[in-house]
């Protein structure tokens, strides 16, 4: 694939690396030793994750009653959950597959980690799935599958079957993507690879890859054609996840904005949390030459743009309440905003609405640190608001008889916390044993080697070159 | 490749190809072994066969295998000897008659296998008339109470009967022969068979005297109406007035007057239909269910009950010319008024009063004779049994004992000790006496201080009869041998008077020779009753020492007081307590504050305010400390609009220590806190009441916390009697929308101009009902919210008891539940005013339970067809498909689905009716018991139906109208659930709709388009005319 950057535009890679540098930067951390704050954090994910397991599986003993549902709320940590990790889970495609086809070259050195974080984060939706059920040991019934029950299917009306098929689709096309982007790199490594079990392994995973010309030109066919397959699914997984919402009869569920304002939510919160994890990862494995502020601003800019458009959704909907003039729709909103749940709406009119208009200062936006603070305060929102549409819509329905209040209780958040521990160790045994960074990309978006000697922060004036690689 | 012509052998055998391997070639395990005589191969060595030795290996492992795997071990246990009249899965009904106290009711009880597991009333009784209340209908689950004595106890160890006996009649021989005192303490006798045998005691021990008191007491009543207790006919009447009486919910007998009462609230919306009703004032200090009934409602203090009842004799005598009497005015709204009405309705008034003073009864049968009622609404020739007991000689009693004047005592079924105000008192007299025999089930308050528990049986194990009504017969029959070792008292009592102990062979007797043959014993035991209809002429009470009653009333009740004050009452589920370890009444909602699982101070919200209660909608309430007279208890308090301000109020019947699991420490004993007026129990203080808050909050278990509707039209609707008579649809909630060509009403048809078919519209095909289409009508006119439905239901459907902790974290399992609200005084627009309950509010019931939608938004959500439309209209689930994803309960618009977060039977924590053998037997074996992590809810008694069309289907024909009756239209006091089939042009609920579907007849939230099987009819207030001001304010006039 040919690459061209145009000369007025800074550098995507920073410090005046050279291939060489780039191999040896990404590969390092997969060759070496773990390094202290690896193990630190690895360490503190797993008693995470330990803990959360130990919640998790009392749960699947005793039954969910050991959450604070009811019979007016039957849904609410667990799928506000499920919602927030899958739409976490949006930006891996969005950046990989959409901004691939945009030809975005920035995206080269976070699309690998965002592809890592959506698969991490659909498991931990999925995990989600299977937890909210009364009896999880039967979820294959969800499936169309042969049975022995005579000709009995699933209900294809059901939005949560649509769901099923969503999400499995979503993390199986994924998965496929990012392993594939990860062919080339892997046998990078197994090139370099010291060890018999590291040769062995990456060996394997590396599918025999040769490097050829013709290896290359069909590897950026598939790459093409997968990343044409993910991009309606960037679409389509958060559309059918907010047709469960969208297609009851429930107010404040039964609402036809939301598949869009679903799709910009998902997109919003999974952006902050890639910057999140970048901006971490980043510091701990010293990539700042990757991972400049330019890539800082840009995710930034998609974080304002996305949640502006959130903040416009959450606006119309109140609009459309009123304006329907549909009692029962009126007072959900109503009672959203200054009903007994009323701080939890309005977390999320400050962490989703307001937060991130801050970015539009420049100074704010290229600040690491602010950055990083906004990222989480945005996924604080976007939990918030997942939680605001399921609790505050149930809570208080049609007939006022029935309204209930939700309390959580320490295993709703100890699930919870199970889905962080399940991620983050995931995430670290990932970015230990593969390579965080798309090396061969990264190097396709480097000016060309002559331009980094001597080492100029602009190589403006001088003629560009094609690297082919 | 190249061209291969080489060839490969298989061995050295087939390239030389002797005529030896030619033979065997085809056999692919060339050396053959020995063949038997058959020609089949054998194992080398042995005799197997090898096709034998396959079969025997895969045996062999699959039942290794097999056995590896535990199977759950069901025990059960075939007849050895198939009793004649037990099929077993067809059910055998018995006719019988349920007794606790003076609480009676004719029924039939359903047996499967030989175990009752339902009572029904049975309709052919002309006194109970097949109406059960909430407590008969959980008396079933009693008879399994695990915790009931399994035998006779001497000094609290087990003991044989025999020697009981022995010692017994020892004991009382000792007494009997020094002269010494002997009681028996019984709460009313209703059975004329066992006052007799109580004679032949008395013949054999003189001493021996009958000491009869009520928890519930109206000895006033009774003393004012010369020593009988009349029966009210409410049917009759066209203005009520009560003080103080709560006849729907708890007063002498609820579900008889319940029934009578909605005689004169039904209406018909069909041209020439009934559109009359009688009009119900209720005052009286708490809010109690009849109250919620009413159609004008006014609020007094106890202090001021006398002399309310003296105004309204004053307003009455000056409107009809008496002599007034001379008595403190006191100011209670809508009195006048209804006095006006008595007058007006001369003949058809009735008045009654809850008061339990003499003094107060003896005006009210005054004014009773002034408005003519004796002779048509109240009828002092028949007479009813149901309160015998005499408050002063249980005061007698008790102060005997406590001088230590007492030989020996029997309780029989009584547990003073717990229920009378001065238990104390006499629990610490029970050691002076010599004798002390409990014949309670259980070694309950009094049972566990006295020497001997002679446990009596379950009335489902026992021989009885009863007289409810003079003239009016009624019989029990066991229909299940006795489970412990219990025996009914009469016979403890025969045997104690040196007779024969064979209770049923006594009352046979006695009957046989009063019948006049066994034939007649026999039927009229398979009828349970026997009414040969006492013509006695009725006859008017004379009004004697009224000015005697005026000086009490005076002396005894106050104009105005700022004290506070306490009121006690009785809650319609638990009553006095005496079925408080029934796990099915403890989580009976009460109906008109929804709470169960224990006892809490109400307060008005004006009182409220003025001690610095405050009282957040919803979420947790304080607990207070309320002390009378220096007695100081603590329990959480509730707001309760309509309330009388500077009362508190407190419901006996809780607070049992002795009674088993589910009632122990389950709130506290108000009964101590009575106060005594005239000689008699007064259920109200008027002493030092001081109410203040603790500063702990408290958590009270409420089915329901948010009391208003919200003005939501399209929920409950409901207009005035003089609206409905001009037209039928007054009151109705039309949705409609707006549209270019303005306001258009939602309808199913392209109709005129002023409607626009919304409805008609679907993407679905819809379905079809060929068959039957069975539907249910409720009448929110009639329905007075007393729970008997939601018993029932509980009892027909196995649904589990969940306990205190679960239902305050919202999780009771009712299918049926009775949602009541209050009527708020906020303005339509102010969403948060619209949370908070009038002062005095309007009360609406709304039985609300599965609606059978045919646009089920349930059905379209589940992913795994787990719930799902019958061809005749039912809404199914399907428990075992369930995966619990609980989307369809979140998308249920009346939140009527139950999940099973927990599995509530078989687990120690939610030791109910389903965690020991004994409470299991109480299992209809037609309804799957659901398992932990599905979805349940109101299948419409799916059994009844299929069992139903079956019968049919076996004597070739269509199942007939009311044959088939779901256990909630079944048990209805009142009538207000009508279930039939829609399809059947002939049926009542086609009839009921017809008449009312361009009347009285709605959906709940209809303009969803659910389309439910259930229809609701307008309640109807007779109350004057709301007048809609040009604001769109609704006032009422004056």
């Amino acid at each position: 694939m040919s690459h061209v950057v145009s000369p007025i535009r800074e550098t995507l890679v920073s410090g005046g690396k050279s291939y060489h540098d780039v191999t040896n930067d990404i590969c390092k951390q997969v060759e070496g030793e773990p390094t202290k704050e690896w193990k630190i954090a690895f360490g503190v994910s797993c008693l995470v994750f330990a803990y959360g397991a130990f919640c998790l599986g009392y749960t699947w003993w005793q039954g969910i009653g050991v959450w604070g549902l009811n019979k007016t709320i039957g849904w609410a940590w667990d799928i506000t959950n499920f919602v927030w990790w899958v739409g976490i889970g949006h930006a891996g495609t969005l950046i990989s597959a959409v901004l691939l086809l945009f030809r975005q070259k920035w995206r080269t050195s976070i699309n690998r980690s965002a592809e890592a974080m959506t698969i991490f984060a659909v498991l931990c939706a999925a995990s989600f799935i299977l937890a909210h059920m009364g009896r999880p040991w039967l979820f294959h019934w969800a499936l169309p599958l042969p049975n022995t029950f005579g000709s009995l299917w699933v209900n294809f009306n059901s939005p949560l079957v649509w769901d099923v098929f969503a999400i499995s689709t979503y993390l199986s096309v994924s998965l496929v993507f990012w392993y594939m982007g990860l062919v080339p790199d892997l046998a990078t490594i197994r090139d370099r690879a010291q060890t018999k079990a590291s040769k062995f392994w990456y060996g394997a995973f590396s599918l025999g890859w040769t490097g050829s010309a013709k290896t290359w030109a069909r590897y950026e066919y598939v790459s093409l054609i997968l990343a044409g397959i993910s991009t309606p699914l960037v679409l389509s997984v958060h559309t059918i996840v907010s047709m469960d919402f969208a297609t009851s009869v429930i107010p404040g569920w039964h609402t036809t904005i939301f598949p869009p304002y679903f799709v910009a939510g998902a997109i919003f919160s999974g952006f902050a949390m890639v910057q999140s994890l970048l901006l971490i990862t980043r510091v701990v494995f010293k990539l700042e030459d990757y991972i400049t502020i330019e890539h800082i601003e840009m995710m930034n800019i998609i974080i304002t743009v996305t949640g502006s458009i959130v903040g416009i959704a959450y606006l119309t909907e109140f609009f459309i309440a009123w304006y329907s003039g549909v009692e029962y729709e009126s007072y959900t909103f109503l009672n959203r905003a200054t009903g007994p749940y009323w701080w939890a709406y309005w977390i999320m009119m400050t962490c989703n609405v307001v937060s991130p208009q801050l970015f539009w200062f420049k100074k704010i936006r290229t600040s690491i640190l602010v950055s990083f603070v906004l990222s989480v305060v945005v996924n604080v929102g976007m939990w918030f608001e997942r939680f605001v549409i399921i609790v505050s819509s149930l809570h208080r329905d049609y007939l006022p008889s029935s309204w209930a209040m939700f309390t959580p209780t320490m295993f709703d958040i100890g699930d919870y916390i199970f889905s962080f521990g399940l991620f983050f160790t995931l995430f670290f045994l990932f970015a230990k044993f593969l390579p965080v960074i798309n090396m061969f990309e990264v190097k396709a978006v480097m000016k060309g080697v002559s331009t980094n000697y001597p080492f100029k922060k602009k190589a403006s004036g001088e003629k560009e070159k094609e690297t082919v690689h | 490749m190249e061209n291969n012509t080489k060839r490969y052998w298989r061995g050295i055998e087939e390239l030389t190809n002797s005529p030896e391997f030619v033979k065997h070639a085809h056999r692919e395990f060339g050396d053959a072994p020995i063949a038997n005589e058959k020609g089949e191969a054998l194992i080398d060595g042995t005799n197997t066969v090898r096709r034998d030795f396959l079969k025997v290996l895969g045996f062999g492992v699959s039942a290794v295998a097999l056995a590896a795997c535990e199977a759950p071990i069901k025990k059960s246990i075939p007849y050895l000897n198939k009793p004649e009249d037990v099929e077993p899965t067809i059910a055998n009904w018995y006719a019988s008659t349920f007794i606790d106290g003076g609480d009676y009711a004719s029924v039939l009880v359903k047996t499967r296998e030989g175990r009752p597991i339902k009572v029904e009333g049975n309709k052919a009784s002309s006194v109970s008339k097949g109406a059960l209340s909430a407590r008969m209908q959980a008396s079933v689950l009693s008879l399994y109470d695990n915790e009931k004595l399994k035998g006779a106890l001497i000094g609290g160890k087990a003991a044989d009967w025999a020697i009981a006996d022995k010692e017994i009649i020892a004991a009382l021989g000792k007494v009997a022969t020094r002269g010494g005192q002997i009681r028996i303490v019984s709460n009313s006798i209703l059975s004329p068979t066992t006052k007799k045998v109580i004679g032949d005691f008395i013949a054999k021990y003189p001493t021996t005297k009958l000491v009869t008191y009520d928890a519930n007491s109206v000895s006033g009543l009774v003393q004012a109406n010369g020593g009988i207790l009349p029966s009210f006919d409410f049917s009759k009447a066209k203005t009520i007035v009560s003080i103080g009486a709560d006849f729907l919910g708890t007063w002498i007998s609820p579900t008889e007057f319940a029934g009578q009462w909605a005689k004169t609230r039904r209406v018909n919306s069909a041209e020439g239909g009934n559109k009359e009703m009688s009009r119900h004032y209720q005052f009286e200090t708490i809010m109690s269910n009849t109250g919620a009934n009413a159609d004008y409602r006014a609020t007094y203090k106890p202090s001021q009950e006398g002399l309310v009842v003296t105004a309204l004799y004053n307003a009455i005598a000056s409107k009809v010319g008496g002599a007034t009497i001379s008595s403190a005015s006191v100011k209670i709204a809508h009195l006048d008024k209804a006095a006006t009405d008595l007058v007006a309705t001369k003949g058809a008034s009735i008045v009654v009063s809850g008061s339990n003073d003499p003094a107060v009864q003896t005006v009210v049968v005054a004014i009773n004779v002034m408005l003519g009622a004796y002779g048509s609404t109240i009828d002092a020739g028949s007479p009813v049994n149901y309160r015998q007991g005499s408050d002063a000689e249980m005061t007698a009693f008790i102060n005997e004992a406590k001088a230590g004047q007492i030989g020996a005592v029997i309780f029989y079924n009584a547990n003073p000790v717990y229920n009378h105000p001065r238990g104390a008192e006499l629990a610490e007299a029970l050691p002076k006496i010599e004798l002390t025999i409990s014949t309670n089930d259980r070694a309950d308050e009094t049972g566990s201080l006295c020497k001997y528990n002679t446990p009596d049986s379950h009335y489902l194990e026992s021989w009885n009869d009863a007289e409810p009504k003079r003239g009016f017969y009624s019989f029990t029959q066991p229909t299940i041998s006795t489970i412990f070792k219990t025996r009914q008292t009469q016979s403890s009592l025969l045997t104690w008077s040196g007779l024969n102990g064979d209770y049923a062979n006594y009352l046979e007797n006695v009957w046989v020779s009063s019948l006049g043959g066994k034939t007649a014993w026999s039927k009229v035991l398979h009828d349970g009753i026997y009414e040969p209809a006492a013509g006695v002429a009725s006859n008017v009470p004379q009004t004697i020492g009224l000015a005697d009653a005026v000086a009490s009333i005076t002396k005894n009740y106050k104009a105005n007081s700022d004290k506070m004050e306490l009121a006690i009452y009785e809650k319609v589920t638990m009553g006095t307590g005496s079925q408080a370890n029934n796990p099915y009444l403890q989580e009976c909602p009460e109906p008109v504050s929804k709470a169960c699982w224990g006892n809490y101070a109400m307060v008005s919200l004006a009182t409220a305010k003025k001690l610095s209660l405050d009282q957040e909608v919803e979420l947790d309430t304080l607990e207070v400390e309320v002390s009378v007279n220096g007695k100081t208890v603590k329990l959480p308090f509730i707001v309760q609009p309509g309330q009388a301000n500077d009362t508190v109020a407190i419901a006996i019947g809780y607070g049992r220590t002795k009674a088993g699991k589910s009632a122990n420490n389950v709130g506290i004993n108000a009964y101590p806190f009575a106060s005594v007026i005239n000689g008699n129990i007064a259920f109200s203080n008027t002493g030092d009441v001081i109410v203040k808050a603790t500063g702990e909050t408290a958590k009270i278990a409420r089915t329901q916390t948010h009391n208003t509707v919200m003005a939501r039209q399209s929920v409950v609707q409901e207009t005035v009697l003089s609206a409905y008579k001009k037209n039928v649809e007054a009151g109705r909630f039309k949705p409609s929308v707006l549209t270019s060509e303005g306001k258009k009403e939602i309808s199913a048809e392209n109709g005129n101009k002023e409607q626009i078919n919304t409805t008609g519209v679907s993407l679905w095909n819809g379905h079809k009902y060929n068959n039957h289409a069975w539907g249910m009508v409720i009448d929110l006119n009639t329905c007075t919210g007393c729970a008997a439905c939601v018993v029932s239901c509980n009892a027909e459907n196995n649904i589990a008891v969940v306990g205190r902790q679960e239902v305050i974290n919202r999780r009771e399992m009712h299918w049926m539940r009775i949602d009541r609200y209050y009527s708020s005084d906020a303005d339509v627009e102010d969403a948060k005013g619209l949370e908070y309950a009038s002062e005095n509010p309007e009360v609406i019931f709304q039985p609300m339970l599965c609606q059978h939608c045919n646009n089920a938004p349930c059905e379209t959500v589940c992913p795994v067809l787990a719930t799902t439309h019958s061809t005749e209209g039912l809404n199914q689930m399907t428990y075992n498909r369930c995966i619990g994803t609980r989307y369809c309960a979140n998308n249920c618009p009346y939140k009527v689905r139950r999940f099973n977060w927990f599995r509530y039977y078989q687990t120690d924590e939610y030791d109910f009716q389903f965690n020991n053998d004994l409470g299991r037997m109480v299992i209809n074996p037609e309804v799957t018991v659901r398992s932990r992590g599905v979805m349940e809810k109101c299948s419409m008694c799916i059994q009844r139906i299929q069992a139903g069309k079956l019968e049919a289907k076996k004597e070739r024909r269509r199942p007939k109208d009311g044959e088939i009756q779901v256990a909630c239209a079944q048990s209805c006091p009142t009538d207000a659930i009508t279930f039939g089939d829609m399809n059947d042009e002939t049926s009542e609920i086609t009839k009921l709709l017809n008449a009312e579907r361009k009347g009285r007849a709605f959906g709940v939230i209809e303009e969803i388009n659910v389309k439910p099987n259930i229809s609701y009819l307008v309640k109807i207030r007779n109350k004057e005319e709301k007048v809609v001001k040009e604001e769109g304010e609704v006032k009422e006039h004056a």
